[in-house]
């Protein structure tokens, strides 16, 4: 993938920004230009929290070859408690127990070194929050 | 809008095939459509293909197609919807010769994945680019989501998802055309290399290279090419997100139902009344949750259909009598047309080791991406 394009994501994927429609109030992440549900073009920034639920996951033991590396890697969907629904990598513990209900803090982290050039590529994942901690 | 009858089908084995380029491929599915028909002329073609561009580096294949087959002059393009181009590209077929526009059409799908190119990532552009791809999902990874939440949400197991491989491989066995023509055990599946927990190597249909295509013309016509033609009842198609993660729930497929509901309406009948059917099992949890959007098993219920019996040969509805996409193999563009093909040979009496006794009514349901794309078409036997 060429990398120019990043530079666009960067609200949404380092800052978590997402975006609440100013018509019917939908929480949208990341922002987009319509509004999924009512079609209205106005939303207003909002600061998702750092941390979240995981929905479903899975284990990947066969990567793309820019994660060769990181393999049998976790990745999940995850819900904030606004509502936003994200792909993420759950780590810093046994992938196997990465399973739905899993509440997870998200952290700002190295995903992965793109292609030839080994451009360093960013963004968040999750990792369980331990009970009481 | 005027009825529309398939009444020549052509496809190549499938597997992977080195001797064969793309453009070979097409060809013989093409000619052997023709051929079985005894056609010479054509007004239109679709061609579905998810992508040659990044497979083997080709774009604009219609005219590529049409010139190969020494048709050049003839209207010609390309048609991708990811793993359901091929079904798109038979609606646009069915609905060419509908209009009237058009009175001879060839609907055609091939993919040439065994070329060199990464599977795993030229598969993954059907995924979100932005939002998936680039936290290392794959797409086993996507339909291994899919079944957590199936298994979560219902009490589906491990065993269920291995019961439609057993399943889909039984029949496949019996298929000459398919890539993987041996039967597989439970055990061995469930043995398999895991490739994105909860699946494993023998949950996921193959890299395959193969064509497929199929002539359609005006329903009031089709003696001039057959005695025996299939009558296309109904077509549907809809879309979903493009990413899992928008969905509310992920272990339903909603644009998979919205197709069917929009194609039983159109053709008059309910699940009830299909006898035969090739849903799209690229990963075993798929047909589980197909075979629940279609209507053939209740929401949640999906897993036990393969085990039980109701879904394999002699059961009440017998799905992926081809042996599917998992034995059979999956080109991804040509999967949509393959289908069809299963179906007409169905109906008409054609499937040897196969056959589904005296079925007169078929379905056939081809999606692309994790269920953002899906396009269902049912078939009445027309003679």
């Amino acid at each position: 993938m060429p990398s120019p394009r990043y530079t666009r994501e960067i609200p949404g994927r380092y800052r978590l920004e997402a975006g609440r429609c100013s018509g019917c109030g939908k929480l949208v992440y990341p922002v987009r230009r319509v509004c999924p549900k009512c079609r209205g073009r106005e939303f207003e920034t909002t600061q998702l929290s750092r941390r979240a639920k995981v929905v479903t996951s899975t284990v990947i033991h066969v990567p793309p070859s820019d994660f060769q590396m990181q393999s049998p890697y976790a990745v999940a969907i995850v819900e904030t408690p606004e509502g936003a629904r994200m792909m993420a990598q759950v780590v810093d513990c046994d992938p196997n127990q990465v399973l739905p209900g899993m509440e997870v803090a998200l952290e700002f982290r190295l995903l992965k070194r793109e292609g030839r050039a080994g451009i360093l590529c960013y963004g968040h994942k999750g990792v369980p929050i331990t009970p009481g901690g | 809008m005027r009825e529309v009858a398939i009444v020549g089908a052509g496809m190549t084995r499938f597997g992977e095939l080195w001797k064969y380029s793309l453009r070979d491929l097409f060809v013989e599915a093409a000619r052997g459509a023709l051929e079985s028909a005894g056609a010479d002329r054509l007004d239109s073609i679709y061609v579905g293909n998810m992508s040659g561009g990044q497979f083997v580096g080709q774009e604009h294949l219609g005219p590529l197609c049409a010139d190969h087959l020494g048709m050049a002059g003839v209207a010609a393009a390309r048609v991708e919807s990811a793993c359901a181009s091929g079904g798109v590209a038979l609606r646009l077929a069915y609905l060419d010769v509908a209009s009237g526009a058009s009175d001879l059409v060839l609907a055609a799908g091939v993919e040439k994945m065994n070329d060199g190119a990464d599977v795993t990532a030229v598969l993954a552009t059907a995924s979100d680019q932005e939002n998936e791809v680039y936290h290392g999902i794959t797409f086993p990874g996507l339909y291994a989501m899919i079944a957590r939440a199936h298994m979560a949400a219902f009490g589906t197991t491990e065993e269920d998802l291995a019961w439609v491989s057993v399943k889909n491989h039984r029949h496949g066995a019996k298929n000459p055309n398919a890539q993987f023509r041996r039967e597989v055990t439970v055990e061995e599946v469930m043995a398999s290399s895991p490739v994105a927990a909860p699946l494993r190597l023998l949950h996921c249909s193959p890299v395959t290279d193969g064509a497929a295509a199929v002539l359609l013309c005006p329903l009031s016509e089709a003696k001039k090419y057959t005695d025996r033609p299939v009558k296309i009842r109904g077509s549907g198609f809809a879309t979903s997100t493009l990413t899992l993660a928008d969905r509310e729930n992920p272990a339903v497929l909603d644009a998979v139902q919205l197709a069917a509901e929009r194609a039983y309406k159109a053709a008059g009948v309910g699940p009830k009344d299909i006898q035969v059917a090739e849903v799209h099992d690229c990963f075993s949890i798929a047909e589980i949750c197909c075979i629940e959007a279609l209507g053939f098993a209740d929401r949640g219920r999906g897993g036990q259909a393969a085990r039980s019996g109701m879904t394999a040969l002699g059961g009440k509805i017998p799905v992926n009598t081809s042996g599917g996409l998992k034995s059979k193999g999956h080109p991804v563009g040509t999967t949509g047309v393959a289908q069809a093909i299963e179906i007409f040979e169905q109906l008409r009496g054609d499937a040897g080791e196969r056959q589904a006794n005296g079925a007169r009514i078929g379905l056939t349901q081809n999606m692309g991406g994790s269920g953002a794309s899906s396009v269902v078409h049912i078939y009445e036997r027309g003679f």
